[in-house]
């Protein structure tokens, strides 16, 4: 318990007074009349490593875009650091890592430059200075793509894409890091480092919300797991978690009998 | 209404704004005229003043065609320039409408800004609302433009029917000083919007998910966008033409891509082509007293073509070594894991 409060002290932004990073109160959505996700209600906690899993469908990527703030709820009450979700702004405090889907597939763009975009929220209009490339070359150096730096992205295997993305959360330098089932497509050893790399980042003190599909990843790692399709089915360590029939529940038997590690 | 927004918009007003512009024209014209003398170019002597103009106004459209339309291609927004060109047209005829009807004395070349601006923010709020940017709308959008822009045109024949063809292909000889002076302030307006937001455009084109979730106003800068599409679009109009003037937005940018590996070199290279499609281009139609916009796009497609072959190339014979991937080191990050 004592290190749990020492990691919050340290990271000066987030702890001091309000340590509910996300709050989500009673909340339904849909994008039609009806419910993607409904009666939502959850709390993540600065320093926490949370999970949401649940099948296809079951809008995670849903609750994600609501909890940034990217869609409003139909009802009900989200805070993203204390201010409501859709009015948040303050970029530089979440890095945030999709499904590899999400970006354009065919422009010219180096790894580097990329990354560099981590640093737009901190710049707003000016210019890159010395100090935030080389936040930037760090950051290719912890994913381990610094001799890719100048390729083009679309050159790129699935995997190694990913790590750019990865490696521009990093560069952001957020106290939220928001993964969108960030290893699809990146090769099985790398998947593994890349936990590692989650983890030590946890223990910095950066609060980790994972969204994945992958269920043997997010027992394997996350301490919180979420479970999700349409409600909430499960919320709870992930010791707890494996042991509960909230998979049951939200994948149907086939699929439980599969993901249950 | 119409004579408020016609009170600034009327060229004895206009004209003295645009002042400092004409003094720049007389300059810019000044050196073409020494460089026609020391290096023989008949084509800009000193009595082809309009050539000058020409000039002047294909060497911006270069700049901030391939400017524009880099955020535009690579967000599958080809079309959208397209949209725009048509209801610019509608714009232009509107104006000279207004002109023959109620003698308004306004250059086509404003009501096609204003009605191509309205027309931008139109598509963007659609699709925001739809949440998709649909091929349908753009084609409704493009279509209700022209039908709107001939049938203006049609009800006041005879004295209009002659003037419009200038602005369908586009004409180097009719660029008025005033012309290439709307044309510098559309430049200035366009380059300074782009040079501020750089970092936004670049993210919000490469992903917008992510753009959004770092705390860009996504929807403003697309809106800003569209209506930069607008203002080049119409800036470029009186030499490419309506037809024409979106294939220097796609054309130059699309070769560029084939050969560039960063963003900034992208826009570099899409640059250079657009100049010389521009410049060699004009000089053609001038020798070959033709259209301007169709050798400008022709060689621009000649360009694109040759930077194809180029990228095959590259891809063949360039690097290919595949460098050595770095394991994912958790222990980078400040405090160790272990």
């Amino acid at each position: 318990m004592s290190t749990h409060t020492e990691r919050e002290t340290t990271t000066d932004q987030t702890a001091a007074s309000h340590s509910q990073l996300i709050e989500v109160t009673d909340v339904n959505f849909g994008y039609t009349a009806t419910p993607v996700v409904r009666d939502i209600s959850l709390q993540i906690e600065a320093g926490e490593y949370v999970a949401i899993v649940g099948p296809n469908g079951s809008g995670k990527s849903t609750l994600m875009k609501l909890m940034m703030g990217l869609v409003k709820p139909d009802e009900g009450r989200i805070r993203l650091f204390s201010e409501p979700a859709h009015k948040f702004d303050d970029g530089s405090r979440i890095g945030y890592v999709a499904q590899h889907a999400s970006a354009s597939k065919e422009m010219p763009i180096t790894v580097r430059e990329v990354i560099k975009m981590g640093r737009f929220p901190h710049i707003g209009f000016g210019r890159l200075s010395a100090a935030d490339w080389e936040i930037v070359d760090q950051a290719l150096e912890t994913v381990g793509m610094s001799a890719f730096a100048n390729r083009r992205v679309t050159n790129l295997s699935g995997g190694q894409r990913q790590r750019a993305f990865i490696a521009r959360a990093l560069a952001s330098e957020a106290d939220l890091l928001v993964l969108d089932e960030p290893t699809v497509g990146v090769d099985a050893e790398s998947v593994e480092a890349f936990y590692d790399l989650l983890e030590a980042l946890n223990d910095e003190g950066i609060t980790i919300l994972l969204i994945e599909h992958d269920l043997s990843a997010v027992t394997n790692h996350a301490e919180r797991v979420v479970c999700l399709n349409g409600q909430i089915h499960f919320d709870g360590p992930t010791e707890a978690f494996v042991e509960s029939d909230a998979l049951v529940q939200a994948f149907g038997t086939a699929a439980a009998g599969l993901g249950g590690v | 209404m119409i004579d408020v927004l016609a009170m600034p918009l009327q060229t004895g007003g206009l004209d003295a704004l645009l002042g400092p512009l004409y003094w720049f024209l007389e300059l810019w014209s000044g050196v073409l005229t020494w460089l026609a003398k020391i290096a023989d170019i008949r084509m800009i002597q000193e009595q082809n003043a309009f050539m000058h103009r020409a000039f002047l106004v294909g060497i911006c459209i270069g700049v901030m065609a391939p400017l524009i339309g880099t955020f535009l291609v690579h967000r599958q927004l080809a079309l959208i320039g397209d949209a725009l060109a048509h209801t610019a047209f509608a714009g232009v005829a509107i104006g000279l409408f207004l002109n023959s009807v109620i003698n308004l004395g306004v250059t086509p070349y404003l009501t096609a800004v204003v009605v191509a601006m309205i027309a931008a923010l139109l598509i963007e709020v659609i699709s925001e609302a739809t949440d998709a940017y649909n091929d349908v709308s753009m084609a409704i959008v493009l279509s209700t433009g022209f039908a709107l822009g001939t049938t203006l045109i049609s009800i006041n024949a005879g004295g209009l029917t002659v003037s419009v063809e200038r602005y369908l292909f586009g004409n180097l000889s009719t660029v008025t000083p005033q012309a290439a002076a709307i044309l510098l302030v559309l430049f200035a307006i366009v380059i300074g919007v782009v040079g501020l937001t750089r970092n936004q455009l670049l993210y919000v084109t490469f992903d917008e998910t992510a753009a959004a979730v770092s705390g860009l106003p996504v929807n403003w800068y697309n809106r800003i966008m569209v209506m930069l599409t607008a203002l080049v679009v119409v800036g470029a109009m009186q030499i490419m033409g309506v037809i024409l003037v979106a294939a220097m937005l796609v054309v130059p940018v699309a070769g560029a891509s084939q050969v560039s590996r960063s963003f900034n070199e992208a826009v570099l290279v899409s640059v250079i082509l657009a100049e010389i499609s521009v410049i060699v281009g004009i000089a053609f139609a001038y020798h070959l007293g033709a259209t301007a916009g169709g050798i400008v796009v022709l060689v621009a497609v000649t360009l694109y073509t040759g930077a194809v072959v180029v990228g095959k190339l590259q891809t063949v014979y360039g690097d290919n070594s595949m460098p050595e991937m770095g394991s994912i080191n958790a222990n980078e990050t400040e405090s160790a894991a272990d």
